[in-house]
């Protein structure tokens, strides 16, 4: 069972936007859709590393900024002929609410 | 259960023999791979750029750690192989072992180290592998002495790099001419006229009798008494395959480790590819024999039937600027004739020689566009007699009809690599076609066939004309694999249809797909400001993140901040501002552009606004350095202070620059004014050029210096500076409402004709007016600071985290 901690509003997301939340596993981007749906993945392209939360959203599908590699925020599979995988957290809104996994807190560098 | 297959060596043509195997039988062996070097496979044949700074070793990876996971490869690299016990099969490294049912070796090739006094000096190098590559980029040789001993591929690659970092270059070559293999003395003498053009020198017939140095290198002395200082010394005269592990195995050895046709030593259980391999006498040191072998051997594990078959291969030199072709035999002999084409002024120089009416050599220098026509006659044995007096000049002079130049494209093998940024080939495109893909964007989609630099594009498009027979469908493609309307049809759609965001567009005109993608949405975002500068408003998350953040993200995830300096004139406050902003805010490089501007590179995202609110606070102002819109004027200094200046160019650079920023156009936009034809400031390869002249202005439109190089095309002269004004604002409104999104405007006018663009902005005043009109318009919205509507309080934190949880855990 997952364990959920609140980060912030709907709000302070844009609409096909993203932002980043700082974890001691790295840096999660944190996307909205335009129907308001929030996804968690790693905010690192398994291409070259590039900051997938500065990428452009459609539906539920982001482009890397750095060389256009596309990801199903579903399941993080990079889309089309590119091969790779990028990591994705549970969250999920609620009243408003943006929660992610308490994991995040719990993984620490030791 | 899965057979146990062992590989000595991470190169190239092991790699290709394990993408081969994989793909022909992805269960039929358990994989362990060694590798002395602590890295696994890359791209050795891109080393001289690595070596130059065109790219680094992250660019050249051909398997990441994830390809060799995603196979399931065992990898032990760092672990150089030590002792092969065949009667047990095992294979012993410096750390581990591991059984096999058939073990590869694969260990490549050493350089020769010619046995001088010195030799063993500090700062005396070869040049085979990363380590070396890094060892010459660390010894720093900019402004030191190099010496490159052995003008081959090899040599001149690395003395091509080290001079490209700054080096004083010397190739010291123990034969008459460089690279005496693949060319005639005639080509190799336009070679090294080419070299020294770039200051490298080259010393030919020169044998190296010693290094000298006290600790270090310091000098080569020759036979013959010369001397050349050398900071480094870098020696490059031939490899020899690398074959101590197979000597000590007691397997059968040559020069090479012997192997049979399909690629199998002395040892049933033990085989050989790559450089290290002797097959039939022959020894290999170019890629593609090496692939040859690899699909071979993939075969020859999985029990089938396979055989090695040498073929001759052509050379072509990766060193920019030099443009050689070299294939087949061309030495003189009895019997063989030869055709040659010289072209002293251009520096050109094509050869072939022939014997029984067939090519059976080609040596070209300086155009070698027909180098892989005159290689197939070759290697088909075409009877050239019929084409005799016109072959020298190449396909496009053969017979009455032109080539159909779909017959090279269908010539082609499957596995000739056609995309070369991506490695897609030929029968992958095939495929793709044939699965459906029909439109070069479904192509690129689905293989990434010229998705990267985009130069292979015709050849894409040929190879699905040639699969899908006849004439490439172009039904015309639409913008992007979200809708079948083009670039034209939507923005014309737009305007008719009075569409006015990218919800209706998406809507009315049947996207396919939800909310667009990465290519469409900028375009469409930027059509609809366009057309609607008051009433659309500007839809950030549409925006690449260039445009979104107001700043050029690099590589690394930061941020370059360039201030607009106006017209290229700044003053000792700026200076000072930028200055101690970079101080601040710890910017790890500070770079005047080609612009006539300053970059502040590798700043962080969070710190964008803070930065911005100092600049600003100085008076500075986004420079949009970033932006399809407009960039910089470049000025000289003109007639204020320059004895030759005809009119005060820099203050009209400053007008246009104060008048056109802000906006936002189809691609980026720059300008330059040269106050006399002396031209300072390079008008002549930008978007608008002015030049001024003693009688007033000369503009100019529709340059390019970028992946393309063309001079500006006369639009029209005036005595006014007010009229150049003038007709430069129509000229650049004319391109925002016309231009596909992404045409620069030398593309854009090249499909409409200047003569049409003339007619609008210089002769039809009326319209000219009614564009400068529209123009001011668009310009009451958009000419103003994006900086300082991002560095508000209520914005700044917006560019920071959304949350912190190091911070929470630590709590």
């Amino acid at each position: 069972m997952t364990s959920f901690v609140d980060i912030a509003s709907l709000d302070d997301i844009p609409r096909q936007g993203a932002r980043v939340v700082r974890t001691s596993a790295g840096c999660i981007a944190v996307f909205r859709t335009m129907d308001d749906r929030v996804f968690a993945l790693e905010d690192r392209c398994p291409h070259k590393g590039g900051p997938l939360s500065e990428g452009i959203v459609h539906g539920d599908r982001v482009t890397c900024p750095l060389h256009n590699w596309a990801f199903d925020m579903n399941s993080g599979q990079a889309q089309g002929a590119d091969k790779g995988h990028v990591r994705t957290y549970p969250i999920r809104v609620e009243n408003g609410r943006v929660l992610i996994s308490a994991e995040l807190i719990a993984r620490r560098a030791a | 259960m899965k057979r146990k297959l062992v590989v000595i060596g991470a190169g190239m043509a092991s790699g290709r023999m394990l993408e081969q195997l994989f793909e022909l039988d992805p269960d039929a062996y358990e994989v362990t791979l060694f590798n002395g070097e602590p890295r696994g496979n890359y791209n050795r044949l891109m080393l001289s750029p690595v070596l130059s700074g065109e790219k680094t070793y992250e660019d050249i990876v051909t398997h990441g750690d994830d390809w060799y996971a995603a196979h399931g490869v065992d990898c032990r690299f760092g672990e150089p192989v030590v002792r092969i016990d065949r009667e047990k099969r095992v294979v012993h490294s410096n750390r581990s072992s591991a059984e096999y049912d058939a073990l590869v070796i694969a260990t490549g090739s050493a350089p020769f180290i010619i046995p001088v006094v010195g030799k063993e000096l500090p700062g005396v190098v070869t040049y085979r592998d990363l380590e070396d590559t890094n060892a010459m980029i660390e010894a720093g040789v900019a402004g030191k002495d190099a010496v490159v001993i052995g003008g081959g591929l090899l040599g001149l690659e690395a003395a091509a790099g080290m001079a490209a970092r700054g080096a004083s270059v010397t190739v010291i070559h123990l034969m008459g001419h460089l690279m005496e293999r693949q060319l005639d003395p005639a080509a190799g003498y336009l070679l090294q006229r080419d070299l020294e053009k770039r200051g490298i020198t080259v010393h030919c017939k020169g044998a190296t009798k010693a290094i000298i140095g006290h600790g270090h290198a310091e000098a080569v002395l020759l036979e013959d008494g010369t001397v050349y200082p050398a900071d480094l010394v870098c020696m490059a005269v031939g490899i020899r395959p690398e074959t101590r592990i197979a000597v000590d195995a007691h397997l059968e050895v040559e020069r090479g480790i012997t192997v049979d046709d399909a690629l199998r030593t002395s040892d049933p259980h033990i085989f050989a590819l790559g450089e290290c391999v002797e097959h039939r006498q022959q020894l290999f040191g170019l890629v593609a024999p090496l692939y040859d072998q690899a699909k071979v051997l993939a075969r020859t594990l999985l029990g089938q039937e396979a055989g090695f078959q040498p073929v001759q291969t052509a050379t072509k030199l990766k060193v920019t600027g030099c443009d050689l072709f070299s294939a087949g035999d061309f030495a003189e002999g009895e019997g063989r004739e030869d055709i040659v084409f010289r072209d002293p002024g251009r520096g050109i120089y094509k050869r072939l020689v022939l014997e029984n009416d067939r090519i059976i050599g080609v040596v070209m220098y300086g155009d070698t566009n027909d180098g892989s026509w005159f290689y197939g006659l070759m290697k088909d044995q075409t009877d050239i007699s019929e084409m005799r007096d016109t072959l020298i000049f190449g396909p496009a002079f053969q017979g009455g009809a032109q080539p159909d130049p779909m017959a090279a494209v269908a010539a082609l093998p499957p596995e000739a690599e056609i995309c070369g940024c991506n490695g897609v080939c030929k029968g992958t495109i095939v495929q793709a076609v044939q699965n459906g893909a029909t439109t070069l964007e479904a192509v690129r989609a689905t293989t990434k066939a010229s998705g990267s630099c985009g130069t292979c594009t015709g050849l894409v498009q040929q190879v699905m004309a040639f699969t899908l027979g006849g004439a490439l469908v172009e039904a015309p493609s639409g913008m992007c694999k979200c809708t079948d309307h083009t670039h034209e049809d939507v923005r014309r759609l737009i305007r008719s249809m009075g569409l006015k965001s990218i919800p209706a567009v998406m809507q009315e005109l049947g996207w396919k797909s939800v909310g667009g993608c990465h290519s469409c949405r900028p375009a469409l975002n930027y059509y609809l400001l366009a057309e609607y500068p008051l009433e659309y408003s500007d839809d950030r998350q549409s925006r690449f993140v260039n445009e979104r953040n107001h700043a050029n993200i690099q590589k690394d995830g930061t941020y370059s901040v360039v201030p607009r300096m106006w017209g290229g004139v700044t003053t000792p406050a700026e200076l000072r501002a930028i200055a101690d902003a970079a101080e601040k805010y710890d910017v790890p490089m500070v770079k005047v552009t080609g612009g006539q501007r300053i970059d502040l590179l590798g700043v962080r995202k969070e710190d964008l606004p803070h930065m911005w609110a100092d600049l600003n606070a100085a008076g500075l102002v986004s420079g949009h350095a970033y932006s399809k819109g407009l960039r910089t004027v470049k000025t000289c200094v003109g007639n204020e202070f320059c004895r030759f200046g005809t009119q005060d160019s820099t203050g009209l650079g400053i007008r246009l620059e104060k008048l056109l920023w802000g906006s936002w156009t189809p691609h980026k936009v720059k300008l330059g004014v040269s106050g006399c034809p002396r031209n300072c400031a390079e008008a002549t390869c930008k978007d608008v050029g002015v030049i001024c002249v003693d009688s007033g202005y000369n503009i100019s439109v529709a340059g390019a210096a970028g992946m393309e190089l063309k001079e500006t095309e006369h639009l029209a002269s005036t005595p006014s500076e007010d009229e150049a004004v003038e007709i430069i604002t129509a000229f650049v409104q004319l391109y925002r409402e016309h231009a596909k999104y992404l045409d620069r405007p030398y593309k854009w006018v090249a499909k409409v004709g200047l003569d049409w663009v003339k007619e609008r902005v210089v002769d039809d005043l009326d319209n000219r007016r009614a564009l400068v009109e529209r123009f001011e318009i668009s310009q009451s919205v958009y000419r103003r600071d994006p900086w300082a509507e991002h560095s508000t309080p209520a914005e700044t934190p917006r560019w920071a985290p959304l949350a912190d949880l190091t911070l929470e855990a630590a709590e």
